[in-house]
């Protein structure tokens, strides 16, 4: 029961992590791929929010070494490296964009700015897919005798590089529906709707990547899914969800479609948590894998975790409601 | 470079940057405060182009501080897994509630910064008012997981497993409180003789300046005040630390020998051979005093501990005689603001003390720094007092010295361009604010 309730959290400090903070780095993508005239759009559209929107990867990893501390543990010793490499990301990023925005003085130096934080809103999603997928893959392996083998090649491959770009692709597709709204310039919006298309096609031919690289990496991840039926319904209402998308963002039906591309997203995560469940890391190609349920902390600590979680979101979620609502209520976007 | 030393380094450098973020996080929002009440009360407008600036600098800084934090909120992991395998779910508890914290902080400050038209003075006052009370709040809870390192509690430890895990007790374990209270002053003090010494250092050039008048002012009177309890709180600290932590006492004040009455010996340099300190002054019964209360106490010295259960002397001692060095120069700066300030207000724009006043600027964070040095270092050999040793828990991943490398090369830039950053807000502030302008 306990257990349920942080598992329970757990999921949706994810999701929510994806469709807000997900959308930001998404947002740095798309500038790198629409270039300048959007810049200003883009930085309104994440200035009030962005603190907010990354507590939750921070919530996440909380959890993790309160609730499930051998998952943690586990984590940060054998991913080290893409660990690391995100949190350079995450660095660089945050300052990027803040100092970018609060700089006094207007110069050469936005384009430094600009630089490192389109290449970092690549990297960090980009190493956060791959860590996913080394997680799901099972090449992490408590035996190995060599550098590579433990620190190495758990991460760098085919499979998991595939996941990274997965999750760039998600990303940058949120950002384009979201920003669709943002915006009241019809030259602006066609062109976030042309470019919520586009990337919602190439999400389906990386997803495909995925498969494929699965099969190649020795991971069969068709056969993970027949296993779950829950899985694969996820994957099919994401796949039907597909032509509805694209119909109401061809009309720019600004709520729909966010609605339906947060739904298609939180269906992607969904099918990927059922296929894994109860395992959260693959150890040792499945042999030793870590589930929910043999990495679970004291009764004592889920008990304190699950008071902290729930009074801790009846503080939030009100709060944060307050926050939405002042700066992306109708008014911010007249403005 | 070994693993073990490129770890603790690494630690270090990152929560002594990151510390430096959460002092301004936990004290600015309210001298931003102070400053916005004064212009709702008065209706003169440089007090709010002062929280407006000030807000400026405070979005630079949380973000830094944001992404710092993160970086700890994984390298607990990094660097430490097997200490954090056993410890994360015993002192997890006030982590998760400062995860609580850290959101209403967040939530707070995007609608202060970004909420100046579209919010009510008022309601846009208690933003301020809440982001501040969730940075307290968050460095309380992130100072008692600290402490229960310091001082464990809430479990038993048999044959290397922590079994009958009670989080509540690791929570308020014998030294959160001591620890909370003393560092949740250091932040104002740090914060406001920080504050008040860059805006003394700009008023030498431009001694009418209404504007870093106002905000010497309002930074100097949280400053001074913290000050002066400081070290009160600081003499509660040194007493809790010689009950439970002695070996750590002993090599703050370089104690090399138990005896009874013990002697306070005051600044040197601890020679851990030799047994002794060079060249320091000494005040008979003092330490009895000052650790017990008593001019006749017994204090235990290192000469108790087995050699290699020692923390560094050294560095222990001499990060020590910083901390309180510091600590008392600004009670006695913030005495004479105080006095100044209720007597003779003319005298406190003069060149003299303007400048005494900008070369305090550093010495809270300095203190702090020293601080950490003294709680963290002294605690060595190890990570879980009396549990585990700093050795035993560091990542088995071979070649740390790589990614202490890159941390310390990030922070740096950070560093350099955050001075960079400010030094352009400086010197824009009267372009952008009338009432900064010369007059
Ligand atoms: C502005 C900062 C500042 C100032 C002026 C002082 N301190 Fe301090 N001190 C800190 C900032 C600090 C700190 C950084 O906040 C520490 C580190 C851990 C902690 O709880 O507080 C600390 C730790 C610390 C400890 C170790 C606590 C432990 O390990 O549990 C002792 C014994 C003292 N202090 C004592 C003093 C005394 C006697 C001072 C007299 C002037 C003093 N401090 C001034
Ligand atoms: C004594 C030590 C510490 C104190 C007093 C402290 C306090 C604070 C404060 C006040 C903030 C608010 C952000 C800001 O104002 O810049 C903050 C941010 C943060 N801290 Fe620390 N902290 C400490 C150490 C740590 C450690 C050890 C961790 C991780 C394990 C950590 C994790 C974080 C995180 C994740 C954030 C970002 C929260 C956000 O996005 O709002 N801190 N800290
Ligand atoms: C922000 C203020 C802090 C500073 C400046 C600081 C400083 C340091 C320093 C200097 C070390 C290295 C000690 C040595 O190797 O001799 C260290 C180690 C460490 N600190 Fe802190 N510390 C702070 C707060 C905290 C907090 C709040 C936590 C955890 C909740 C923490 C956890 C650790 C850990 C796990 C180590 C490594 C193990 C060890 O060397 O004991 N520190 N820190």
């Amino acid at each position: 029961m306990l257990i349920d309730i942080v598992i329970f959290f757990l999921g949706f400090s994810i999701i929510f992590y994806v469709l807000f903070g997900g959308a930001d780095f998404g947002a740095g993508v798309l500038e790198l791929i629409s270039g300048e005239e959007d810049r200003e759009k883009i930085a309104d559209a994440i200035g009030p929010v962005w603190e907010a929107n990354h507590v939750w990867l921070i919530l996440v990893v909380v959890i993790l070494f309160m609730g499930f501390p051998k998952i943690y543990s586990t984590m940060s010793l054998y991913l080290h490296i893409p660990l690391l490499i995100m949190l350079v990301g995450i660095v660089l990023r945050g300052t990027a964009f803040t100092y970018m925005h609060y700089d006094a003085i207007k110069d050469k130096s936005n384009h430094v700015y600009n630089f490192i934080f389109k290449i970092s809103s690549v990297l960090t999603p980009l190493f956060l897919g791959v860590i996913v997928g080394a997680m799901v893959l099972g090449k992490i392996d408590p035996n190995a005798e060599t550098f590579y083998a433990a620190f190495i090649a758990p991460w760098f491959n085919l499979f998991a590089f595939s996941v990274g770009l997965f999750c760039v692709v998600l990303f940058t597709f949120l950002a384009a529906v979201y920003l669709i709204g943002e915006t009241k310039n019809e030259q602006q919006k066609s062109a976030f709707i042309k470019a919520a298309k586009r990337i919602n096609a190439s999400a389906v031919v990386v997803g495909a990547l995925v498969f494929i690289s699965a099969q190649m990496n020795d991971l069969s991840l068709l056969e993970l899914f027949y296993e779950s039926w829950l899985a694969i319904a996820a994957v099919v209402l994401a796949t039907a969800i597909l032509p509805f998308l694209w119909k109401s963002l061809h009309y720019s039906q600004i709520v729909l479609s966010r609605g339906l591309a947060a739904a298609q997203v939180i269906l992607i995560i969904l099918a990927w948590f059922w296929v894994q469940y109860p395992v959260v890391i693959n150890v040792g190609y499945g042999t030793e894998s870590l589930t929910f349920y043999n990495a679970v902390a004291p009764q004592a600590t889920m008990l304190q975790l699950v008071w902290a979680l729930v009074i801790g979101s009846c503080i939030i979620l009100p709060f944060l409601y307050f926050l939405m609502k002042t700066f992306k209520g109708k008014q911010f976007i007249d403005k | 470079m070994e693993d073990l030393l490129a770890a603790r380094l690494q630690m270090a450098v990152s929560l002594g940057f990151h510390i430096i973020f959460a002092c301004i996080g936990i004290a600015m929002p309210f001298l931003m405060a102070i400053a916005e009440y004064k212009w709702i009360r008065t209706g003169e407008q440089v007090y709010q182009d002062l929280a407006k600036a000030w807000s400026k600098g405070v979005a630079i800084f949380f973000a830094t501080g944001a992404v710092s934090g993160t970086v700890l909120s994984f390298e607990l992991g990094l660097l430490w897994p097997t200490f954090m395998e056993h410890a994360g779910p015993i002192f997890g508890m006030p982590f998760s509630w400062e995860g609580t914290a850290f959101f209403v902080e967040a939530i707070a400050l995007g609608l202060f910064l970004y909420g100046w038209d579209k919010l009510r003075p008022w309601v846009h006052w208690g933003t301020g008012i809440v982001v501040g009370l969730s940075g307290v709040a968050s460095g309380i809870f992130v100072v008692a997981a600290n402490a229960w390192m310091n001082s464990p509690a809430g479990f038993d430890w048999v044959n290397g497993q922590a079994i009958n895990i009670d989080p509540v007790a690791a929570m308020f374990n014998d030294a959160w409180f001591s620890q909370a209270l003393h560092m949740t002053i250091a932040a104002f003090v740090a914060t406001g003789f920080a504050a008040a010494g860059l805006h003394a250092l700009l008023l030498l050039k431009d001694r009418n300046n209404l504007f870093h008048r106002k905000a010497m002012k309002i930074a100097l009177a949280v400053g001074a005040i913290a000050a002066i309890v400081q070290p009160l709180s600081g003499d509660y600290s040194a007493k809790d630390v010689a009950e439970r932590q002695p070996a750590k006492l002993a090599a703050m004040e370089g104690h090399f020998k138990t005896s009874q009455p013990a002697p306070l010996i005051i600044g040197g340099i601890p020679d851990e051979e030799a047994e002794e300190v060079h060249y320091a002054i000494e005040i008979p019964n003092m330490l009895s005093f000052l650790a017990h209360g008593d001019f006749n106490a017994e204090v235990i010295g290192l000469d108790q501990f087995p050699r290699d259960e020692w923390p560094p002397v050294l560095i222990t001692h001499i990060a020590f005689q910083i901390m309180v060095g510091a600590g008392f120069v600004m009670m006695a700066v913030g005495m004479v603001y105080l006095y100044l300030y209720w007597k003779r207000r003319e005298v406190l724009f003069q060149r003299w003390f303007l400048w005494i006043v900008g070369l305090c600027m550093p010495l809270g964070f300095i203190a702090v720094e020293a601080g950490w040095t003294v709680t963290e270092v002294g605690r060595q050999p190890w990570i879980i007092y009396g549990i585990m040793k700093t050795k035993d828990a560091v990542s088995s991943m071979p070649g740390l010295q790589y990614p202490f490398y890159l941390f310390t090369a990030l922070y740096l830039l950070l560093t350099a361009i955050l001075i960079w950053l400010m030094r352009r807000q400086i010197i824009t502030l009267s372009e952008r604010y009338e009432s900064a302008s010369a007059n």
